[in-house]
């Protein structure tokens, strides 16, 4: 940056500067080019500019609370007065009535969260954990297998971005219909595993690169394996991170509703196997809004969709505080 | 020793055999929706299929011009929408507010990325489609692009305040700070020093929340009407085009897939490919923005 504002002055305020001042001592203020000059006359303008902008700024930042209460409270607000007791507990009626609580959702909900779980979560841990800790020895190497695992990476980058509905069709066509698993709680498990395992694998990837190399270095220095150090060292030291991710998953299979809508059939019945179909409760408030218009109750459904996740929120908030803090202990 | 040795050698292709299988959906996944898609592409022609503006399944009329149009429209409304919002949060978050304030605008911001689709299409249907239906124009039924595109702009909200937060955040200190130094206002710095260094990141997050607009489904199926034509004024007014019913590409198959048979079901899968290569475009340049930043 050239100087601008500290330029050399006219002749005039130079020899003022010489002079110096009536005690003899040199005041800044006498130095100033006329640039400089003009440019402090601008000073209330520049701080009057920064006063508005900031004063948006606030707006805006507000605006995205408000945004959330006008939502939220919306939704609570209309819910909480469907919501009781016997709300929770009686299954709905089905057809198109719109009567009936949303028991049978809330199981069905929970099945399937276990479900994507059981499957994603150990292959996808294991995944990273490869991914992490083995396939770093073969950076820059050639051959079939780094070359994959190049592939692997760059694909659970892409699924991550992949739109939920993808996943969906591809179950449809996998599962529902060349598997012939039918629409069945199997099949959005599948499909819901497959929606989830970019978080897993990013987030467990995540956790274990936060490990120190240290530990690694002093378990293998004791003697212990690669595969004894990553189950007694590096796995224990990752693991709120790991947990993290999969609670984030379970708020994914929790507010998902795309990928469900085409593979698990929408029955509001309880399953009574893998292979019955079901609906969640993101499921019940789209067909109750959509289908049998029953505003309310898709309210009441809704509000304690948001509860749940804002339930998922503050465990997330917790553990990664719970991170913070043990990493700060290291 | 040697079963520790036998256990540590099996753990590793154990582990290599689990990468690969995640490997192995994303390959399928590609696979099996271009599979599915692909007799369209050859019956129906990728000219037709992508420029046709009739979508009659009945008729075996398959354009999804409407659909790419509808997409297009309630992504540019969501973007101009939001994202001035989300800069500005995201320009709040990173320089000036408070950390009290940031502390509360955090969760909150949290929480809205959070919320389950179909609870802001439901919020939607409530109480944004009959607001937009005040609006005096006629035929006017308050479904559509405009609501889509308010619904919208929240949700891609938390992705871009989010990522060009990281962005601003990122830009050195001594940028900063040099600036402040040449006596520059705080604000001065911000729009002269900080969003010109932060740009890339913050472009990277733009695109991604145009991916987010692109693939969401549910709740645009509940506000946009879903009707089949192109969207089009709805009188002499060329803005009254925002009144217009119409259908996202990820809307066309959630809404037809479950009981579609023959070419239809083809038809929605070649939606499917054209969504999926949509999306892929826009996420490599989103990363690739990212990267050259990292590095650069």
């Amino acid at each position: 940056m050239a100087d601008k504002g500290w330029g050399p002055g006219t002749e005039v305020q130079r020899r003022r500067y010489l002079f110096a001042g009536p005690k003899g001592r040199v005041q800044a203020s006498m130095v100033v080019s006329p640039r400089r000059a003009a440019r402090r006359s601008n000073s209330a303008v520049r701080k009057i500019t920064q006063k508005l902008a900031f004063g948006v700024l606030w707006l805006a930042g507000l605006s995205s609370i408000a945004i959330l209460v006008t939502v939220v409270g919306y939704v609570m607000k209309e819910g909480i007065q469907v919501i009781s007791w016997e709300f929770l507990t009686t299954a709905p009626l089905g057809g198109l009535s719109g009567e009936g609580g949303i028991s049978t959702t809330i199981v069905t909900t929970i099945y399937l969260v276990a479900l994507t779980i059981v499957i994603a979560a150990p292959l996808g841990i294991g995944a990273a954990v490869y991914l992490g800790e083995y396939a770093g020895e073969m950076q820059g190497r050639r051959g079939l297998l780094p070359r994959l695992v190049g592939i692997a990476r760059f694909g659970v980058e892409t699924l991550a971005g992949v739109p939920s509905i993808i996943f969906g069709l591809f179950g449809y066509a996998l599962f529902v219909t060349a598997m012939q698993l039918r629409f069945s709680l199997l099949s959005a498990g599948l499909a819901g595993a497959c929606l989830i395992m970019p978080v897993i694998i990013r987030t467990t990837e995540e956790a274990l690169r936060a490990v120190p190399r240290s530990y690694r270095e002093g378990s293998l220095a004791l003697g212990a394996t690669q595969c004894q150090t990553i189950v007694g060292v590096v796995l224990p030291a990752a693991l709120p991170g790991i947990v993290t991710g999969i609670v984030l998953s379970v708020g994914r299979i929790f507010s998902e509703t795309a990928v469900f809508y085409v593979t698990l059939g929408g029955s509001s019945n309880l399953p009574k196997s893998l292979l019955s179909p079901g609906r969640t409760m993101a499921l019940h408030v789209y067909s109750l809004a959509m289908e049998t218009r029953a505003f309310d109750k898709a309210m009441g459904t809704a509000a304690v969709l948001i509860i749940t996740i804002i339930l998922i929120n503050l465990t997330i908030n917790l553990l990664s505080r719970h991170l913070a803090t043990s990493a700060r202990g290291q | 020793m040697r079963l520790t040795y036998i256990v540590d050698r099996g753990a590793k292709y154990v582990l290599l055999l689990t990468a690969l299988l995640s490997l192995l959906v994303v390959f399928l996944i590609g696979i099996f929706t271009l599979r599915e898609g692909w007799p369209a592409f050859t019956k129906i022609g990728l000219g037709e299929l992508l420029s046709g503006s009739v979508w009659r399944p009945q008729m075996d009329r398959f354009g999804l011009w409407p659909m790419l149009a509808g997409s297009a429209m309630v992504t540019l409304g969501a973007v101009v929408l939001g994202v001035p919002l989300s800069l500005m949060a995201a320009i709040f978050m990173a320089e000036t507010a408070p950390s009290g304030v940031r502390n509360i605008v955090r969760p909150a911001i949290e929480l809205l990325a959070g919320i389950p689709s179909v609870v802001y299409g439901l919020f939607g249907l409530v109480v944004l489609v009959p607001m937009v239906r005040q609006i005096p124009v006629a035929g006017n039924q308050g479904f559509g692009i405009l609501a889509a595109s308010i619904v919208l702009a929240v949700m891609i909200l938390p992705t871009v305040t989010n990522i060009s937060e990281d962005a601003i955040r990122s830009v050195p200190r001594e940028y900063k700070e040099g600036s402040l130094a040449l006596g520059t206002t705080h604000w001065q710095t911000i729009v002269g020093v900080i969003l010109p260094s932060a740009r890339s990141g913050i472009i990277a997050g733009v695109i991604l929340g145009i991916g987010r607009a692109l693939g969401e489904t549910m709740a645009m199926i509940m506000v946009i009407g879903n009707s089949i034509i192109p969207p089009r004024p709805l009188d002499s007014n060329p803005l009254t085009i925002v009144l217009s019913t119409a259908r996202t590409l990820t809307g066309n198959i959630a809404v037809e897939i479950s009981y579609a048979t023959g070419l239809q079901e083809d038809a929605l899968f070649a939606t499917g490919v054209v969504l999926f290569l949509m999306i892929i475009l826009v996420n490599s340049a989103a990363r690739l923005l990212m990267r050259g930043k990292r590095n650069g």
